[in-house]
């Protein structure tokens, strides 16, 4: 009886596609954004900045990247980690070319050109599909870290091979580089974070995303209302890594600093990013939150526990993460193949009929 | 007849919406259709009828675009039409059904029928990623005509549901207000009735029959129970073995020879 719509009545078809139909998920949503920006920034330290929160945030805009790709459209990536490569290389050489360039423009734009590089990649998956497309997509994951290393110019020709962000600050606070502030690298990610899932819903949920939802159904349906399925495809791919991108830059430019291109966005990142919005939900913007904060936050709960509390050697937490989290997926594909976005659709219809069965 | 014609029961059937002229269509050695002509009417219930693998459902797939005969031509709206895509053929105006349900599984019975204002919804992706303003004005707009669908199906009930929960009356239901959605000029219909009922093929029948009537909507429909065949269409064509064996209206059919014979099994040495 406390979780409901009585008297929240819908008057128009607008508000019956709402984002959030019910009052209290609405309130709750609020409130979320309003500690995320008033509170957190003030009370926010290293630690918690660099082991949770701004991982979960950028870990979250790829996973609502590949989402759209995977969940809403059907097309299976393995390339996340070399998409997420992409946006960091185009930010550095942005950032080292164009000094005076604004940083969000930078992020945004390496989005932009990994957005590019998506669709180029996408090519192929107007002739093939499934498990022939993920071999494609592991194809150009390969190709482009190798890119990376080959070829100097990416790194500007660093002794090292490794690229470094320099220092960018946005309306007085340094974003990027090693002073700057963590309530400042949190907020400009939880900003970008919040614009983009404000954008993948609004893509979902009109004629785009139902032409993705589409072409992953059932194609040769889609295509007798009309729905072009290369064209389809190529925009999930465009837009799906404009996400990737922009995850990557951040990941470089603003979480880590310095990156070396095999390490930091190796094929164990695209398939983190998979298994992330598996066991989140697949076609599901909260999923993809779930997701991430869940492979962001186990980690750093076993360690502090293993690790820090019974003082077991670290490299069995590890070894313990990775059967976890294979558990899990084995889980949530035979329990729940809609992940754990959808147990919590599932638990809200319960509770809104609750006290009465049905 | 050349400008149309007047039904028993008073409709005006207008000119060519389609014509099919000489169609072939190969598989490798199988020949599925054979030398095919015939034309489909603005405003008339065309019926397809024949027995199993006489290449019906063949036809259709030609129509909308899937399969590209190896001879002949089609003419709609009295201009000969180039090979197209099936996409680019449903823009034009042209909605089917699937002999085999061909429903997005993952999706709401309002989604599925919302995809087939696709082509009737125009907002780039800029507006569509800002939403306020002229994407959500087109999506409340087309939300209407798609309410409108539903309550002619009477499927008020099951708007929310995920179409995969559905029972299989229901689904055909679905899948046809997703055609009609598409506000078609022409709506091709592969095997609506099967597998249904006698309540249900009675609903269906009436909801063709209402399409046609109030929509003025041309519909091509292949069906096997000849009871509602001959009770919906205006004109039937007949085929087997690929090979058209008879047009006309349904009592022309009916009183045909090698059509009784088709139906009855007479070898076909
Ligand atoms: N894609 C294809 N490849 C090869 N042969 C095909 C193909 N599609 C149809 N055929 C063949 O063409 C012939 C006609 O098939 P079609 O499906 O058009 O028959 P139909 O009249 O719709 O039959 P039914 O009443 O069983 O649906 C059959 O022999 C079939 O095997
Ligand atoms: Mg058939």
């Amino acid at each position: 009886m406390l979780y409901r719509e009585a008297g929240d009545y819908k008057k128009s078809y607008a508000e019956d596609s709402q984002t959030f139909p019910l009052k209290l998920d609405r309130w709750a949503y609020y409130a979320l954004l309003a500690v995320a920006f008033l509170v957190v920034p003030f009370v926010i330290n290293d630690y918690w900045a660099s082991a949770v929160l701004i991982p979960f945030l950028i870990w979250s805009i790829a996973s609502l990247g590949l989402n759209i790709l995977t969940g809403y459209c059907g097309q299976v990536s393995l390339g996340t980690g070399g998409f997420m490569a992409v946006g960091a290389y185009a930010s550095y050489k942005l950032m080292t070319s164009f000094p005076d360039l604004n940083i969000m423009i930078i992020v945004l734009l390496s989005g932009a050109i990994t957005a590019a590089v998506g669709v180029v990649f996408g090519l192929p998956s107007l002739r093939i599909k499934g498990f022939y497309l993920a071999v494609a997509t592991l194809a150009a994951q390969f190709f482009l870290v190798w890119l990376f290393n080959k070829v100097e110019w990416f790194y500007n020709y660093s002794a090292s091979g490794q690229i470094s962000s320099p220092t960018r600050s946005m309306f007085g606070f340094e974003v990027t580089g090693p002073t700057a502030s963590a309530s400042a690298k949190y907020l400009f990610c939880l900003v970008l974070v919040v614009g983009l899932a404000w954008v993948a819903r609004n893509l979902t949920r009109g004629r785009i995303g139902r032409s993705w939802m589409a072409i992953r159904d059932m194609d040769i349906a889609a295509e007798i209302i009309g729905v072009n399925p290369l064209k389809t495809k190529l925009t999930a791919f465009a837009v799906s890594s404009f996400f990737v991108g922009v995850a990557g830059a951040l990941m470089f430019a603003v979480y880590l600093g310095a990156v070396d291109v095999g390490d930091t966005f190796g094929i164990q990142k695209s398939f983190l990013v998979l298994f992330m919005i598996i066991i989140g939900g697949l076609g599901s913007i909260l999923g993809s939150f779930i997701g991430a904060a869940f492979l962001v936050v186990m980690p750093v709960l076993l360690k502090n526990v293993m690790v820090g509390m019974l003082g077991w050697p670290s490299d069995m937490s590890s070894y313990l993460e990775l059967v976890i989290i294979g558990f899990l997926i084995m889980l949530t594909l035979i329990l729940e193949p809609h992940g754990v976005a959808q147990l919590w659709r599932v638990t809200k219809q319960k509770l809104r009929l609750w006290p009465f069965p049905h | 007849m050349s400008d149309g014609y007047v039904t028993p029961d008073g409709r005006t059937i207008g000119g060519k919406v389609l014509e099919m002229q000489n169609i072939t269509l190969r598989f490798g050695g199988v020949v599925a259709i054979k030398d095919i002509s015939f034309d489909i009417r603005e405003g008339e219930i065309r019926a397809i009828i024949g027995p199993n693998g006489a290449g019906k459902s063949s036809m259709l797939n030609v129509i909308n675009g899937f399969y590209h005969p190896q001879e002949g031509q089609i003419l709609f709206h009295g201009e000969v039409r180039k090979p197209m895509k099936p996409y680019q053929i449903a823009k034009q105006g042209i909605a089917r059904t699937f002999q085999n349900i061909a429903l997005f599984k993952g999706m709401s019975t309002l989604d599925n029928i919302m995809t087939g204002r696709f082509n009737h919804m125009k907002t780039n992706i800029i507006s569509q990623m800002i939403w306020q303003g002229p994407a959500a004005r087109e999506e409340a707009e087309n939300r209407e005509i798609v309410e409108k669908v539903i309550d002619f199906l009477e499927i008020q009930a099951i708007r929310k549901t995920p179409v995969g929960a559905l029972p299989y009356g229901l689904q055909k239901r679905v899948e046809l207000g997703r055609a009609l959605a598409a506000q078609p000029k022409l709506l091709l219909l592969d095997e609506p009735m099967a597998g249904m009922n006698v309540e249900e093929k009675e609903d269906m029948s009436r909801f063709i029959l209402d399409v046609n009537d109030e929509f003025g909507t041309t519909i091509a429909l292949i069906e096997h129970d000849m009871g509602v065949v001959m009770d919906i269409s205006d004109r039937v064509v007949v085929m087997d073995y690929g090979k058209k064996i008879g047009d006309g209206t349904p009592d022309e059919v009916r009183n045909n020879q090698a059509v009784i014979d088709a139906y009855l099994g007479v070898d076909h040495g």
